[in-house]
């Protein structure tokens, strides 16, 4: 939970927050790939758990799951992979998926795990918020998890104040009414991010789903903290074998325009 | 104890709505509104106007006189199959649509697994002129091609699910994003006893017409207005949900829900969820689930594209967990010998589904003067492709 408030009082705006699927694209990829996010500027990073039902997931995301499935990959093999997490990584880090593998694994015990590997926080789309507040959000919170929780354009002033109040990390605002990965891009929803910037919310907000370049994320930029981009980074790994030159290609592509607009 | 749904969505420990939050605001919507709008007078009035003269409701209750010789005992069976469209889904579809209506929704979505939803679907969305589109499995469409090409006659879209084992868990999970990505003009007609609140409830208050019916026509047949036991086929559970509905709190009647055992229940091809499962989330509802230790879906078998799922209602999962109802398991092999077996014994050639809930008699120790209903949900014409290997 500190790391995501710290990343957030360092840098006001600007920040780039990558999602990929744990497991993806190799079983033991997945402490290499947060690596090389934090050497290339990354300022956090959503682990995603794979589950065989994405429901929320357009195909790319659908596929990396199935893939990693496949790979082998479990949410307790997830917790081994990162025991020694915090020796080679500094940046947030949030596990991100569907809430049967961690029903599964056990609400305490996927706590425990969370806070033994220094995992910042969780952000389950399909836990109910009545079901967060009434049994998990003690829990959560004596781990040091911060819950986030999702905004979209139809979601009403009132309910997005109450998780305003809720969420000790930030707020993630789905940039349209869709599943991940379609690629309308983000330019068509600015009404939206524009009132949600006007409510002077206490939490910072990133905005995700269809941030696919270095125009998206500088729009996503303009209105809110920063961005997520999960479906364009995984597409960029899939065209390249070397793991360590996608990454640093697909960053500074994203990261390019900025620097310009600074200069 | 009420076996029935709490106001929170719960049926027990299983129910609930666990929906990403792009669900949300249709969800909460049909929430508030399934109810009042569902209870109106001039609702009432076009749904049973419809049932009666569109579906061709109440549907039979017809005392099977060599069936009941013999296995011994008073077997009627609830024909849901001489409803219009050939099986029970059509209930539940007219009164969704009727609802969607209200909502002022232009665009109708639905899964399906057999073809039987999406044909009830397709036929309502025709009757009220609105664009249909129904997903169903790759896999389901090369092995019902007669319901895929009736939707299209009735002017449906057929969308194919290539995910996952392309059946109709992946029909459901398209089902989905498609209403993530349409959020405000779209209404989805789910055919089950699944997905999040209020769907289970809804669709059961749909279907619960066929043990309403049962009621007064067994109070005519036989002086009372219950039977001893209550037999129905369980995939999601829709059938069995309406057949139980109105004796869901009266004891005196055992609920006997048939589960499709596939090739076996310990064959590792199977779909009986109540003897696999444990309690896990799909489709945005606390159930029993047949998972892996890590909570992945495992893929369901079943001879019976309407049975072949790996959850169950939580209406039914409950039903489990409380004892309140008896689970039989059936296999592909009993359930293809009892539809042979009811088609000769008594002119009836049932769907490959409901021919689960016959095979059920056998693990029953019937008695001479009791009396047992069963929901003949389906007729088999559709399965013609399946049984011919067999004849």
């Amino acid at each position: 939970m500190k790391r995501i408030q710290r990343a957030f009082e360092n840098k006001k705006d600007g920040l780039l927050s990558i999602f990929i699927t744990a497991g993806y694209p190799n079983l033991n990829d997945t402490v290499e790939v947060l690596k090389e996010l934090e050497a290339n500027g990354v300022d956090m990073v959503e682990l995603g758990i794979p589950f065989s039902d994405p429901m929320a997931d357009g195909p790319v995301i659908q596929e990396a799951s199935g893939v990693a499935i496949n790979n082998g990959m479990t949410l307790k093999l997830l917790f081994e992979q990162l025991k020694d997490l915090r020796k080679q990584v500094n940046i947030p880090v949030l596990l991100m998926g569907y809430l049967n593998p961690v029903m599964q694994y056990g609400y305490e015990a996927f706590c425990k795990s969370c806070k033994e590997v220094g995992i910042d926080g969780v952000i389950l789309p399909d836990l109910p918020l009545y079901e967060y507040e009434e049994e998990y959000k003690d829990l959560f919170e004596s781990h040091g998890l911060a819950n986030v929780f999702l905004v979209t354009p139809e979601t009403s002033v009132e309910r997005i104040q109450k998780l305003d109040t809720l969420t000790n990390g930030f707020l993630y605002l789905v940039s349209s009414s869709s599943t991940t990965g379609k690629k309308d891009g983000i330019d068509g929803t600015t009404d939206y991010f524009k009132r949600v910037q006007n409510m002077k919310l206490n939490s910072p907000t990133l905005i995700g789903f269809n941030v696919k370049d270095a125009a998206s994320y500088k729009t996503a930029c303009t209105y809110s903290q920063g961005a997520i981009i999960g479906t364009a980074f995984i597409r960029s790994l899939n065209k390249n074998n070397d793991l360590k030159t996608a990454i640093q290609e697909f960053i500074s592509s994203i990261r390019q325009e900025k620097i310009e607009n600074n200069a | 104890m009420s076996y029935n749904v709490d106001e929170k969505g719960y049926y027990g420990q299983f129910g609930g709505a666990y929906i990403p939050e792009m669900l949300y605001p249709n969800i909460e919507e049909l929430r508030e509104n399934y109810l009042k709008i569902s209870q109106t007078e001039e609702f009432k009035k076009e749904f049973d106007h419809l049932l009666r003269h569109y579906v061709g409701r109440p549907t039979p209750l017809y005392l099977a006189k060599r069936l009941s010789a013999k296995y011994g005992a008073k077997i009627y069976l609830k024909r849901e199959d001489l409803n219009h469209t050939g099986a029970h889904k059509v209930n539940n579809t007219v009164g969704q649509i009727l609802l969607a209506q209200r909502l002022g929704k232009k665009r109708i979505i639905a899964e399906t697994g057999a073809g039987q939803h999406g044909v009830a679907t397709a036929t309502v969305c025709a009757l009220m002129g609105m664009e249909c589109v129904v997903y169903m499995g790759a896999v389901d469409i090369e092995r019902q091609q007669p319901n895929v090409k009736r939707m299209q006659m009735l002017g449906a879209k057929v969308v194919a699910a290539e995910s996952g084992s392309k059946t109709l868990k992946d029909a459901t999970n398209e089902a989905i994003r498609d209403w993530i990505n349409n959020p405000t003009d779209t209404y989805y007609i789910i055919g089950s006893v699944v997905g999040p609140h209020p769907y289970p409830d809804m669709v059961a208050r749909f279907q619960s017409v066929i043990s309403e019916e049962m009621k007064w026509q067994l109070m005519e047949h036989e002086g009372r207005d219950y039977p001893d036991r209550v037999i129905a086929c369980v995939g999601g559970g829709s059938n069995a949900a309406g057949a139980f509905y109105h004796y869901l709190d009266d004891e005196r009647v055992e609920l006997i829900a048939a589960e499709p055992a596939g090739l076996g229940l310990n064959s590792g091809k199977t779909a009986a969820t109540t003897s696999k499962g444990k309690p896990g989330v799909l489709h945005a509802a606390k159930t029993l689930l047949m998972q892996t230790e890590d909570g992945q879906v495992v893929e369901p078998y079943s001879i019976s594209a309407g049975l072949d799922y790996p959850g169950i209602g939580p209406m039914h999962a409950h039903l489990f967990d409380s004892g309140r109802g008896s689970f039989e398991y059936v296999t592909d092999d009993e359930a293809l010998k009892a539809c042979f077996e009811v088609s000769k014994l008594e002119g009836i050639i049932p769907a490959l589904e409901t021919a689960h809930a016959f095979a059920a008699l056998n693990n029953l120790d019937l008695k001479k003067d009791e009396i047992v209903v069963i929901n003949l949900s389906g007729r088999g014409d559709k399965d013609l492709n399946t049984l011919m290997k067999y004849v």
